[in-house]
């Protein structure tokens, strides 16, 4: 709530009314102690008045399905991931979600929304005296995830790839480590997706421009004066907020302020000409919110949080991106990641690579790592494939704001190729 | 359930009386129920005004249930008999469609603590209170020409655990942590602070610390990449000893060979020692872990060399010996954890770390940093908000950020000097350390 131009928040676990009325009165509280020592009094710009109900369209509700046939699917997939010999830890999950939530406020707003994600992944790990290579499929940070029924999982095929991982890490055991250099860097669709949610996703978030998270996630180099005027990247760029993206995790009817789900551009064709914005950070640059403001539950206030953050199909493909590389390397699923505060300085490393060398794919290499500074990198991208190899990848896991909320975002990529990359920072 | 008139907590006697008669309902061979509460509140504050000022409660009930070889766990967020005995059943159904395996054994009754982490002030801290505590850094900052972010909370809880076995302990204990980042237009400095009592947050210091921090980091200057000397504060040295116990100090890691800890040999150099202590008041106590095991000190790095590692149940059984109450709740992949760990504080004054260097980096604290090759204890990260070029024994201005990508165990092997004073740095996940700042011989900066 706001009170005498402050913001004031409370919430409970317990569910009676008494409880009610220490919360609200908590709250406002709060707020009064918040207009003792604040800068400006609270401008959210325009009332919204948004009334409605939403629903993850989904073809198998995945709390319908037995706990057995996902035990079952789970299990088959570690056997096959255990049948490769050499693989020393073996790893399986799934994860579904349904949230009811209900949003009110004395503005008028009253929306009803339920959503369900589903997600899963498998993971095989081999060890020697001196190395631990891991493989995961279909992405790291524990599963791949959307929102979407019980269909999302099959899809997957778990099972079909376990053996395929589970050999990889093996190999990578004795593989060479990736050289040091700087060559031709392919990344695979999901390594491009993390890429998009540091390097573009989060220095774009209006409330980190304005200081509001300066103090733990840090800031950002994209400031408004940039706006319109900074080329991010190269014209082959074009990067999207769309909270309509199918199976996206940031796909919802209306965010946590009641403002419609909806796309928008952030770089269009290299351009930096957008940010995600919430109500009150989108008065301070005369705009009107573009509906990116969510809270991690019931007992968290909303923050910008990105949506699916997509960078848009190219005109290539993976395969030609390899035939046309001389000398580079490719690497597939992020295995760790590490950007500084403004998101410009960025080291990254991925749990597989192969080295490319006249137009052909070559040997499998170890710990491979890249980095780079944010536009220069962006700027560097000569290729993206199109929309036959485009798929949106869910990141359960991004961390924003004091205390902590964890955001469930995704962001729709494809392989990418970038010129003059910094590779192998591990001698 | 009736309410203590401060935090707000459920009543001990009346917790324990919940969690039993949960025990005695279960139908499973072996039951644990776990309650946490928390009654926390938090003040943030940007461009030296608060922008962000909320508070929660909440509670988690956690059933674990071993049935006829096979384990279930559920959870909930409420504290009703009915909602109990529902999240029971849920485990008990989860755990007849497992199949048979390894099942994590529940500890027997032990006597654990008493410790005491708990501090009235803190849990009776109000919104005015720490919006004075907000206000004055602020000012400070803004009469400095500066601009003060951060973020100041209280929290009051208590974590139970029972088994079926016998084990029934609670404990209650309160944190109060305080950060800030001060900006000028060309720079910013950081400081931080944490306690089990909010009274020992000292708002004049702190203000005091990150606005000298901030007016001495303007204007910074790029400084070539490559292997420095280098001073790390206790800011930087706690989060080295965080990674350095995810990576290796527990008994899970060095069972799967993944960590980097050789037992019985030298790894750090002679310098280095450090421990793990839950019932040690000058970090912030505990007297049982997560499976209901009283805490034991361990001895992780002794004079340089790889000493021990820490135990939960289930890696303590595959090695034929006792847990040291260092375990996650069970069943879980992470394996036990040190969360309460001290670095052996040396002789020098903070003020003489930079003496000798000829040249080097001071370095305040990390950012993101991520686990680049674990069992080389290799790292990569940033360094933010302070950092410094050392020239002939001063620090002579100071410099761009820099990224670095470095052994742990190979940075503390040319460890060169420790400070007597050491501080406490509360952990963003779990537990605390103690540490005192640090000097070392090569630290390899690569962009």
């Amino acid at each position: 709530m706001i009170v005498d131009g402050a913001w004031g928040f409370a919430g409970s676990a317990r569910l009676d009314n008494e409880e009610v009325q220490q919360v609200v009165d908590r709250a406002i509280r709060i707020a009064r102690a918040s207009a003792r020592v604040r800068s400006a009094p609270v401008d959210l710009g325009p009332p919204v008045t948004s009334r409605g109900h939403y629903r993850t369209p989904l073809e198998r509700d995945p709390f319908a399905v037995p706990l057995a046939e996902k035990v079952d699917l789970l299990l088959r997939a570690d056997a096959a991931m255990g049948s490769v010999k050499g693989v020393t830890i073996r790893e399986g999950s799934m994860e579904f979600i349904r949230q009811a939530k209900l949003f009110a406020s004395t503005e008028g707003a009253f929306i009803e929304q339920e959503l369900f994600e589903s997600g899963a992944g498998i993971e095989a790990t081999a060890t020697s005296p001196d190395e631990v290579q891991n493989r995961s499929y279909p992405n790291s940070f524990g599963r791949h995830q959307g929102s979407g029924g019980y269909e999302y999982i099959t899809g997957l095929e778990l099972d079909r790839h376990a053996g395929r991982i589970a050999e990889e890490s093996v190999a990578l055991l004795t593989a060479p480590q990736c050289p040091s250099g700087v060559k031709t860097l392919i990344l695979d669709a999901s390594q491009t997706a993390l890429q998009i949610h540091e390097s573009c996703g989060h220095p774009t978030e209006l409330d980190r421009v304005f200081g509001m998270e300066a103090a733990y996630a840090g800031t950002s180099f994209m400031t408004p004066e940039k706006l319109n005027h900074l080329q991010y990247g190269s014209p082959k760029v074009t990067i999207t907020a769309d909270a309509l993206t199918p199976t996206g995790l940031g796909t919802f009817g209306w965010d946590d302020e009641g403002v419609p789900a909806q796309r928008t551009f952030l770089i269009k064709n290299g351009l930096f000409v957008g940010y995600l914005t919430s109500r009150e950070t989108a008065s301070v640059l005369g705009q009107q919110s573009n509906g990116t403001m969510r809270a991690d539950g019931w007992n968290r206030i909303p923050l910008i949080r990105m949506t699916n953050v997509n960078l848009e199909p190219g005109d290539s493909s993976l395969k030609q991106m390899i035939a046309e590389t001389k000398d580079g390397v490719y690497m597939e699923t992020n295995r760790s990641w590490s950007i500084d505060d403004k998101r410009l300085n960025f080291q990254f490393g991925t749990q597989l690579a192969y080295e490319i060398i006249d137009g052909k794919r070559g040997r499998m290499l170890k710990n491979a790592t890249y980095a780079g500074i944010t536009p220069e990198f962006w700027n560097s991208c000569d290729a993206v494939a199109g929309r036959t190899e485009w798929q949106v990848w869910g990141l359960a896991n991004c961390g924003k704001g004091q205390p902590p909320q964890v955001a469930h975002v995704a962001h729709g990529a494809a392989p990418a190729r970038f010129q003059h990359v910094k590779v192998g920072i591990l001698k | 359930m009736k309410s203590i008139e401060v935090a707000r907590l459920t009543d001990e006697s009346e917790l324990k009386g919940f969690m039993t008669r949960l025990l005695e309902r279960s139908p499973a061979q072996e039951t644990e129920v776990m309650v946490t509460e928390d009654d926390s509140a938090l003040t943030r504050f940007a461009n030296n005004g608060i922008h962000q000022n909320v508070a929660e409660r909440d509670a988690t009930v956690r059933v674990r249930v071993v049935k006829d070889g096979k384990t279930g766990v559920a959870s909930i967020n409420q504290m009703s008999e009915a909602a109990a005995a529902d999240v029971l059943k849920r485990a008990v159904a989860i755990a007849d469609l497992q199949p048979r395996g390894e099942v994590v054994r529940m500890p027997a009754q032990a006597t654990a603590g008493p410790v005491d982490a708990w501090s009235d002030a803190t849990a009776g801290a109000t919104p005015e209170e720490r919006a004075d505590f907000v206000e004055t850094v602020c000012a400070r900052a803004g009469r400095a020409g500066l601009k003060a972010f951060g973020a100041f909370s209280t929290s009051a809880g208590q974590f139970a655990i029972a088994n079926s076995l016998g084990v029934l302990h609670h404990q209650r204990s309160t944190q109060a942590t305080v950060n800030s980042v001060v900006m000028g237009d060309a720079g910013s400095g950081y400081a931080d602070r944490g306690a089990i009592d909010v009274r020992e947050l000292d708002k004049d210091q702190l203000a005091e610390e990150v606005i000298d921090k901030a007016q001495r980091n303007q204007n910074a200057q790029p400084v070539e990449p490559g292997v420095y000397e280098v001073v790390l504060e206790e800011y930087a040295v706690a989060e080295m000893l965080e990674f350095m116990s995810f990576m290796g100090f527990g008994a899970l890691a060095v069972q799967e060979e993944r960590s980097f800890m050789r037992l019985g040999e030298k790894i750090t150099g002679d310098q280095v020692n450090i421990w793990d202590d839950g019932l040690d008041r000058t970090g912030i106590p505990s007297a049982f872990d997560f499976e209901g095991v009283p805490k034991q000190r361990v001895d992780l790095i002794t004079g340089g060399v790889a000493s021990g590692l820490v135990y939960d149940m289930q890696t303590a059984t595959r090695a034929g010996r006792q847990s040291t109450g260092h375990g996650l709740p069970a069943p879980n992949t992470e394996g036990p954890f040190a969360v309460n760990l001290f670095m052996k504080p040396g002789s020098a004054a903070k003020a003489d770390l930079a003496s000798d260097i000829k040249r080097g980096i001071w370095v305040t604290r990390f950012w993101y940093v991520r686990v680049v090759h674990p069992k080389a204890s290799i790292i990569t990260g940033m360094t933010r908000e302070g950092t410094f070029l050392i020239e002939n024994g001063k620090i002579t201005r100071p410099v761009k950020d820099l990224r670095f990508t470095q052994s742990i165990l190979e940075a503390l092997n040319g460890t060169l000097a420790l400070t007597a004073s050491t501080k406490l740095q509360v952990s963003e996940y779990l537990g605390a350390s103690r540490v005192p700042a640090v000097r070392l011989k090569a630290f390899d900066f690569t962009s």
